[in-house]
């Protein structure tokens, strides 16, 4: 275990999100507090976020079978994930029943965009290079971050990983390859210099090539028990190219920090459609091509001011291919542009009180191939103020968030621009945090937030052909929640740490942009703000950390949610097989999660289960739109070794144990029992 | 010493097994209701076919007994239990010919052939992008929209009319006709088809292709109006052709065409969702939308009588109960009793639901379906004509 716990030098921890980060890193799981002891902070005091966030990261998240960012999530309590299955499968999370559309994705600290559909695909961002995964409810209760980090009903931050070097060695150099079902090939390159001893330097590619190919099953019994039909077939048209480059270089200065990247992905797929009866292979296409670059800086000035300037340029490319001539043939491309600027500057008026004001500004605009395209832009402006006070043992803080959208598109017809539409749009925002510890030397934290917020409709709400309304309004959600947290750490006996928090809480979600029909024409659907839900939950989590005799470490991790989430939507649509007061699809009353993750000496052992519980996928909660739940059970061992200077690790997993056959979406299978294999060498 | 690692991860492992449960998915047993009075007419039925949203993969069968009154919802999986992935993604038409039940079921690309009594499967006739079908002297007419494409930048399928022989279930020809045809009619060995262009709205089609079944070939194309659908023929010969119009400028509404004196008498503009022929009496559902004023028009109920080439009857839904129908979609008259059926497609992705109204307009009962129940089929004596 020893190696386990090698001297981690965070000599350019102090980047970007540093303070927040080694906050992080403090609050996360019990595994990082083993590391706690030896990793040095550069920088200023961090101000403790009022709710911490579910963190990922470590050692356990290394353990989990998972490829992608949202195969992570799925652990968290109040997260939900829409898997449409496969290595190329679109993958979208939805936090408490919000819809995806609210979460926010932040990497390394800077929102993921997506003006077209406002959804990102989490199952394009591999775990290869990141170190921890952090989520909040609400937003990040910290006051010195940007504005459109006060901008969603919810946060995803993944941090990639940062250069660390140890022993005065000035590079690491470290090669992955994964083989495994579904034709994997997943070879990774990561590459760390040391230029200075202010500037480092990282750089990590990866390939990921699958066939996708699986087995699935679907079966149907009579209610004797008896076998009415059971059928297996190969899941086609699945398959993935991906290449992902990323590089950076992190720079500590007195006072402050910098980092700058690019990240470049380019893949080609295959969708694989839904299997109905008749019809077991489609032919439709995706190519994406992502580009960002963005970089980050901050500086204390002063014993009361830190200044923090961030800035991106995205560029994303999309094709979508429908070759199959017995359908309509469609071939569209689209192309997004997206620039960021953003300033964040916290003033220490007093020891424990804190204020803030960030302004930000993002351009969008969107091309298409697409007749007619209305090639819509949007400027948005945000103004964030927030303070922090804490008194004895309450922290609070309070922000409010501007924001100022203009929209602009052209009406065109037959190629030609018939006039140029020009429209704004302002809302200011609040949000409340507070915590209270009732009692010094207990870690018993009370929390509590309101928080209200919108979002914009999206470029293909308002535009897309036949289907886009350009009267939408944006779409609001409110939160309430109230919930505590309870950490205790020991430094005798076998426990060697216990974590517990619970969550209840209450979300309304109003003016909700969804597909409605518009009419009993051919083009059924339009986009309107007639949506309307409420949804009532319960989040609970419980970490253990265990020190047995010989050396044996073992951490547990629960997960549970609890989600009564209803659709107000048409109140005259009441009765047997009314949408009124429906569970809305796919939201499962119950679901939770597990991971017991165990070390000894240089042999892991990780144990992870999901379960899903009862679901419909509508809201009209009849026996033919039921879904019954599932359950993974995933198992991994590694062990790690030495070749000289190089260190080997070798990782087995089996996912699915059970072979248990399911959708999470209808008519979209999962694969069954299936294998992974992983070398690493660190040099 | 690695026996703690183990014991643990099994402990775990079946601790968890325990706690969680799933039930192997059944097949579900229609469910009934008692909705109305017994009746005893030559009609014995009808079957109503819910489309279901695409790739739900939920088309379904409901059978209405009026012997005993009673309501039935998805029979077919009921009554085909055997059948993998059961009746298919969005069932677009359904008609009875002889003793047999078809169900088009555009999106599996099959035309579904059942025992009109029992909705046994028979089999079923591979078409891919199936859409109407119609019968004459013991073939089936399809049509579909996948035909060959078009080489040119556009990429377009050109629609095309399988003919398939009811005895064998097999393709044994096929007419190329005009870009996404829909329905069809047949009058004095002549078949008619309404071309719709659907996939091209820069472009809409605007005929007719008129086929003669004798060779088999197309031999005339007629213009009508743009976007056409529904192509119905009354005693007179007659062809009663919906056109839904482009959401834009083009109204939609009803051409009416006389196929013995090759012209077109004259159209009536109306929301054109569902048609339905009985007798004299042309019945027209359909909720209307406008791209420009981006708002619905009202719905249409009405009732044309084809002699006179008059709307007779501006709202035959006469006590209110239009106001609770969201989207009107489908409309079946009883052919004895005169009752109109006129079906409601709420939201499209959760049950709609079947009025029942009386001549006088009043609603006699009303009954949960599937989801878009759309297509309507009597069972009974003498009514296989089509």
């Amino acid at each position: 275990m020893r190696k386990l716990l090698v001297t981690v030098l965070f000599l350019l921890c102090v980047v970007g999100t540093n303070a927040r980060d080694s906050v992080a890193v403090r609050t996360s799981s019990i595994d990082s507090m083993q590391y706690l002891s030896t990793v040095v902070v550069y920088g200023v005091k961090p101000y403790d976020e009022v709710i911490p966030a579910q963190v990922l990261s470590g050692k356990v998240l290394e353990g989990l079978n998972s490829h992608s960012v949202a195969d992570a999530i799925r652990y968290f309590s109040g997260a939900q994930i829409k898997d449409y299955g496969g290595v190329g499968g679109l993958k979208t999370v939805d936090v408490r029943s919000m819809g995806s559309n609210h979460l926010g994705v932040f990497y390394d600290g800077i929102q993921l965009g997506n003006a077209q559909n406002g959804q990102v695909d989490l199952g394009k961002f591999s775990l290869d290079n990141i170190e921890q995964i952090s989520l909040y409810n609400g937003q990040k209760s910290d006051v010195f971050q940007s504005a459109r980090d006060f901008g969603s009903a919810g946060a995803i931050y993944l941090r990639t990983k940062r250069p660390k070097f140890q022993d005065g060695k000035p590079y690491n150099l470290n090669f992955t390859m994964r083989t495994g079902s579904f034709g994997l090939a997943n070879p990774s390159l990561r590459w760390e210099q040391k230029l200075s001893s202010h500037v480092s330097m990282a750089f990590n590619s990866e390939f990921t090539f699958a066939t996708g190919q699986y087995h699935f099953r679907y079966r149907r019994l009579f209610s004797d028990g008896t076998l009415a039909w059971d059928t297996t077939a190969v899941r086609h048209n699945g398959d993935l190219h991906a290449l992902r480059v990323e590089g950076g270089l992190f720079g500590v200065m007195s006072e402050g920090s910098w980092y700058w990247k690019a990240y470049y992905y380019d893949s080609k797929r295959g969708i694989p459609g839904a299997v109905v009866n008749n019809v077991w292979k489609t032919a439709q296409r995706q190519w994406d091509r992502n580009f960002f670059t963005q970089g980050s800086f901050r500086r204390r000035v002063g014993d009361r001011y830190e200044t923090m300037f961030n800035a991106k340029y995205a560029r994303d490319y999309l094709r979508y291919l429908n070759p199959d001539t017995t359908l309509m043939y469609v071939d569209n491309r689209f192309w997004q542009d997206e620039l960021y600027v953003s300033s964040a500057n916290k003033y220490t008026l007093l020891n424990d009180w804190d204020v803030d004001l960030s302004v930000d500004y993002k351009w969008n605009y969107l091309n298409s191939t697409l007749d007619n395209f209305v090639y819509p832009t949007r400027h948005t402006l945000l103004a964030a103020v927030a303070t922090a006070y804490t008194w004895h043992r309450i922290k609070m803080q309070a922000s409010g968030l501007f924001t100022l959208v203009n929209d602009r598109h052209q009406s065109r017809s037959n190629g030609v621009t018939l006039k140029h539409h020009s429209s704004y749009m302002r809302r200011f925002m609040p949000a409340v945090f507070v915590s209270y510890q009732p009692w010094l030397q207990h870690d018993l934290n009370f929390r509590a937030f309101y928080k209200r917020i919108f979002r914009m409709p999206t470029f293909n709400d308002l535009y897309y052909t036949d289907i886009g309304n350009i009267r939408l309004k944006p779409e609001y959600a409110t939160q309430y929640n109230v919930g505590f947290k309870y950490q205790r750490f020991f430094t005798h006996g076998l426990v060697n740490g216990v974590k517990l928090s619970a969550d209840a809480y209450y979300n309304v979600i109003t003016d909700k942009i969804i597909a409605v029909p518009r009419g009993s024409g051919q083009y059924r659907w339009m986009m309107m703000n007639i949506g309307k839900a409420k949804i009532r939950g319960i989040d609970a989590s419980a970490t253990l950390a265990l020190r047995l005799p010989g050396q044996v470490l073992i951490d547990l991790n629960a997960s549970y949610t609890y989600q009564r989430a209803q659709d107000y939507t048409t109140p005259a649509d009441r009765g047997y097989g009314g949408t009124y007061k429906g569970q809305i699809a796919y939201i499962p009353w119950h679901s939770g999660s597990a991971i017991v993750h165990a070390a000894w000496r240089d042999w892991g052992l990780n144990y992870s289960f999901i379960y899903v519980g009862e679901r419909y996928h509508t809201s009209a909660n009849i026996p033919v739109n039921h879904e019954e739940p599932w359950y993974t059970h995933d198992l991994s061992a590694n062990y790690t070794w030495h070749v000289g200077k190089v260190k080997l690790k070798l990782a087995l997993e089996v996912n699915n144990l059970l072979n248990q056959y399911y959708d999470v979406i209808v008519n979209y299978p999962m694969p069954g029992r299936n294998y992974k294999m992983t070398l690493k060498f660190d040099i | 010493m690695k026996r703690p690692l183990l014991q643990i991860a099994l402990l775990v492992l079946m601790a968890a097994t325990v706690v969680a449960c799933r039930d192997e998915q059944v097949i579900l047993l229609p469910e009934i209701e008692n909705v109305s009075q017994p009746e005893y007419t030559s009609v014995r039925g009808f079957y109503l076919l819910n489309e279901a949203n695409m790739a739900s993969n939920k088309a379904s069968l409901d059978y209405y007994n009026y012997a005993s009154g009673r309501y039935s919802r998805n029979v077919y999986e009921r009554f085909n239990p055997g059948v993998v992935m059961k009746l298919g993604d969005v069932g677009n038409d359904i008609a009875i010919y002889g003793n047999r039940l078809y169900a088009v079921i555009n999106c599996s690309n099959k035309v579904e052939v059942m025992d009109k009594n029992s909705v046994a499967r028979i089999g079923q006739i591979d078409i891919p992008n199936c859409r109407y079908i119609q019968f004459h002297k013991g073939y089936a007419y399809v049509t579909s929209y996948a035909g060959p494409v078009d080489l040119d930048l556009s990429k377009q399928q050109i629609g095309y009319v399988a003919k398939v022989d009811t005895a064998t279930m097999q393709v044994v020809d096929r007419c190329l006709v005009g870009y996404q045809p829909d329905g069809l009619a047949i009058v004095n060995d002549r078949l008619y088809v309404a071309n719709s262009g659907g996939y091209n709205p820069n472009n809409y089609e605007n005929t007719i292709s008129v086929l003669d079944l004798n060779t088999f070939t197309e031999v005339a194309r007629v213009p009508i109006a743009i976007n056409l659908q529904y192509c119905l023929a009354d005693r007179r010969g007659i062809l009663w052709i919906s056109s839904r119009g482009d959401y834009y400028h083009h109204a939609s509404g009803i051409y009416a065409y006389d196929t013995r004196k090759q012209r077109l008498l004259g159209h009536i503009d109306c929301q054109t969702g569902n048609v339905w022929m009985d007798g004299d009496s042309l019945y027209v559902v359909g909720k209307g939308y406008s791209k420009i004023t981006e708002d619905y028009g009202e719905s249409s109920y009405i009732i044309i009588n084809t002699l006179t080439m008059q709307v007779v009857n501006q709202r035959f839904i006469t006590d209110g109960t239009d106001q609770a129908i969201a989207i009107p979609y489908g409309v079946a008259v009883n052919p004895i009793t005169k009752d109109i059926y006129v079906t409601d497609a709420k939201n499209y992705i959760t049950p709609g639901r079947l009025y029942c109204f009386g001549q006088d307009g009043v609603k006699k009962w009303d009954v949960l379906t599937g989801d878009i129940p759309a297509h309507f089929v009597f069972l009974g004596e003498n009514l296989n004509d089509n």
